[in-house]
């Protein structure tokens, strides 16, 4: 049944942060690498080596730069580039649920993860439509919608080590930038994180009370001149050795000053 | 949005066919034997013709009975199981009027009713999204009833009617547009909200995730021809309601009526095409477009 559970007994989701994310895209890549391998339809690929490559993605990395506005302190503050991996952020009042005229996609009340039932989708494409992350994808080969499942046949599979028995983004991230735990569980380390942090949701207007949380960049080191009174000892250690040149590039300034 | 046209044919024909039911049922016209017929194959050439076209775009049409289980949450349930209501209930009644000479007035009042909900659940499949923000507005409901009404009295020959339908249809379709073109700005999603990041600073998006197309900027971002939007709505405009209203106030005569019947599915084609073509879906955002 599409119509939403009333609450879920636990909100697991992922808490990305946005001060640590490099950009490597190897969430991505584990990603489409999982999911393409295991449950439900692969992750196909049209034309990959082509003139016109493209393919279905569950998590995709955008990079934003943010020119952080002039103060008087800070005339010419520096631009942040910030990357932005962006999945299914397993709302609790998802939108993509109530579309779907099949019954196919459901959020599970035990754990709050929104699947689709593969078998049981049309390929309508309704719910792509309502929501507003761009977190489902049609499969042009196989032609059902295909989203983040939160690597549900990872995170419960006892065949799997346990450290392994995280999403597949999470677990393969090198910075360290994704976190993966029970948002509903105000004593869960990711829910720590999240208060510590000042975790956002993205979009709140939308009234899709998003699980995943982001955390914001912190605020950068800012290099300040030194005040008068501070005496800098590496100072005349620093101090260039040659004010004008010498040699040859020392006639050829002098040249190029005459001409 | 991307402009699919088994979708804008699906729309443009089944809103004219179960238009023409409704007036068909309401009992404003009631022919019978073979007017009576005729009358009923081409609304039923169009409606079902539409809701045919409807199918062509899905990626499992053999699974689409399946669309008739959800209609508690899904608007788009709720029209497959309002449409199959209403072309049955009014199966029922114009058999009755091509067979026997018999108006069974309430089961034309009722397949009439059905007819009129389900053009509505048609519009409320758009309205609902909050992620469009141009057709996020009771407007378009209202837009799509006044279409389907107006071409619907101009289909069953109701002057009278059409002639008071059409430019009410044609005012709705102006307001839509003028609202459409501030939706956006107003809706209170842009950069800053869907990134988080505008505490910090202005955002501009710096490098998208990959260098080729994707699903999601195919069916959200399309902006081909949006630059030929203004000279479009003049042709719908003129097409879709000027050119019937005109042919409505010459004496009638059935090559006039055939014209203004094919002006006015042209200009609603160009319409329905812009409702589309011009919507801008939120995501867009994400890759610093509109």
């Amino acid at each position: 049944m599409t119509t939403l559970p009333e609450t879920t007994q636990r909100k697991m989701g992922l808490v990305i942060d946005l001060d640590t994310c490099v950009g490597c895209h190897a969430c991505v890549v584990s990603c489409k690498g999982w999911n393409t391998e295991n449950y439900g339809a692969p992750l196909s690929d049209q034309d990959p080596y082509g003139d016109d490559p493209r393919g279905t993605f569950l998590n995709r990395v955008h990079s934003y730069e943010v020119q952080p506005l002039a103060e008087s302190g800070m005339p010419h503050p520096a631009a942040q580039l910030i990357h932005f991996p962006k999945s299914c952020l397993h709302c609790e009042d998802a939108p993509c649920v109530t579309v779907c005229p099949t019954g196919a996609s459901y959020k599970r009340v035990e754990d709050g993860i929104v699947l689709v039932n593969e078998s049981d989708c049309i390929g309508c494409g309704l719910c792509a439509w309502a929501c507003p992350y761009g977190a489902r994808e049609m499969d042009a080969a196989e032609g059902v919608m295909k989203k983040c499942t939160l690597c549900v046949d990872r995170i419960y599979n006892d065949n799997l080590p346990e450290e392994d028995r995280v999403p597949a983004c999470v677990r393969t991230c090198p910075a360290g930038a994704r976190h993966f735990g029970d948002l509903g569980d105000p004593e869960s380390d990711v829910s720590k994180l999240v208060e510590e942090r000042g975790g956002m949701d993205l979009m709140p207007e939308q009234g899709t009370k998003p699980v995943n949380q982001y955390l914001p960049p912190r605020p950068k080191d800012q290099v300040m001149a030194a005040p008068e009174s501070q005496i800098d000892v590496l100072a005349p250690l620093l101090a260039p050795v040659a004010e004008e040149p010498k040699g040859f590039i020392g006639w050829l300034d002098k040249a190029l000053e005459k001409i | 949005m991307h402009p699919a046209p088994s979708v804008i044919v699906f729309t443009t024909l089944s809103g004219l066919g179960f238009g023409l039911l409704f007036w068909l049922g309401l009992g404003v016209i009631v022919p019978t034997g073979w007017v009576a017929f005729t009358f009923f194959v081409i609304a039923y050439l169009l409606a079902v013709g539409g809701l045919m076209a409807s199918t062509f775009h899905l990626g499992h049409p053999e699974r689409a009975l399946k669309a008739f289980t959800q209609w508690r949450s899904s608007w788009l349930s709720r029209e497959g199981v309002c449409s199959v209501a209403a072309l049955v209930v009014m199966a029922v009644y114009g058999s009755g009027l091509v067979f026997f000479d018999t108006a069974w007035m309430l089961v034309g009042v009722i397949g009439a009713v059905l007819s009129a909900v389900t053009v509505f659940t048609t519009s409320m499949i758009y309205t609902q999204m909050k992620t469009v923000p141009r057709w996020n507005t009771p407007l378009t409901p209202l837009l799509f009833m006044a279409i389907a009404l107006a071409g619907g009295a101009l289909l069953a020959g109701q002057v009278a009617i059409a002639l008071i339908l059409m430019p009410v249809a044609a005012a709705v379709q102006v307001i839509w547009w003028l609202r459409g073109d501030k939706a956006l700005a107003q809706s209170g999603t842009d950069m800053a909200t869907a990134t988080g990041l505008g505490s910090i600073g202005t955002v501009r998006a710096f490098e998208p995730p990959h260098t080729g197309n994707n699903y999601l900027l195919r069916e959200f971002v399309y902006v081909v021809g949006r630059r030929h939007a203004q000279k479009l709505r003049m042709i719908a405009l003129l097409f879709g309601y000027t050119v019937p209203f005109v042919l409505l106030l010459v004496p009638f005569s059935h090559i006039a009526a055939l014209v203004a019947v094919l002006a006015h599915l042209g200009g609603i084609a160009a319409s329905r095409w812009l409702f589309f073509a011009e919507a801008e879906h939120v995501v867009g955002l994400y890759y610093g477009k509109r």
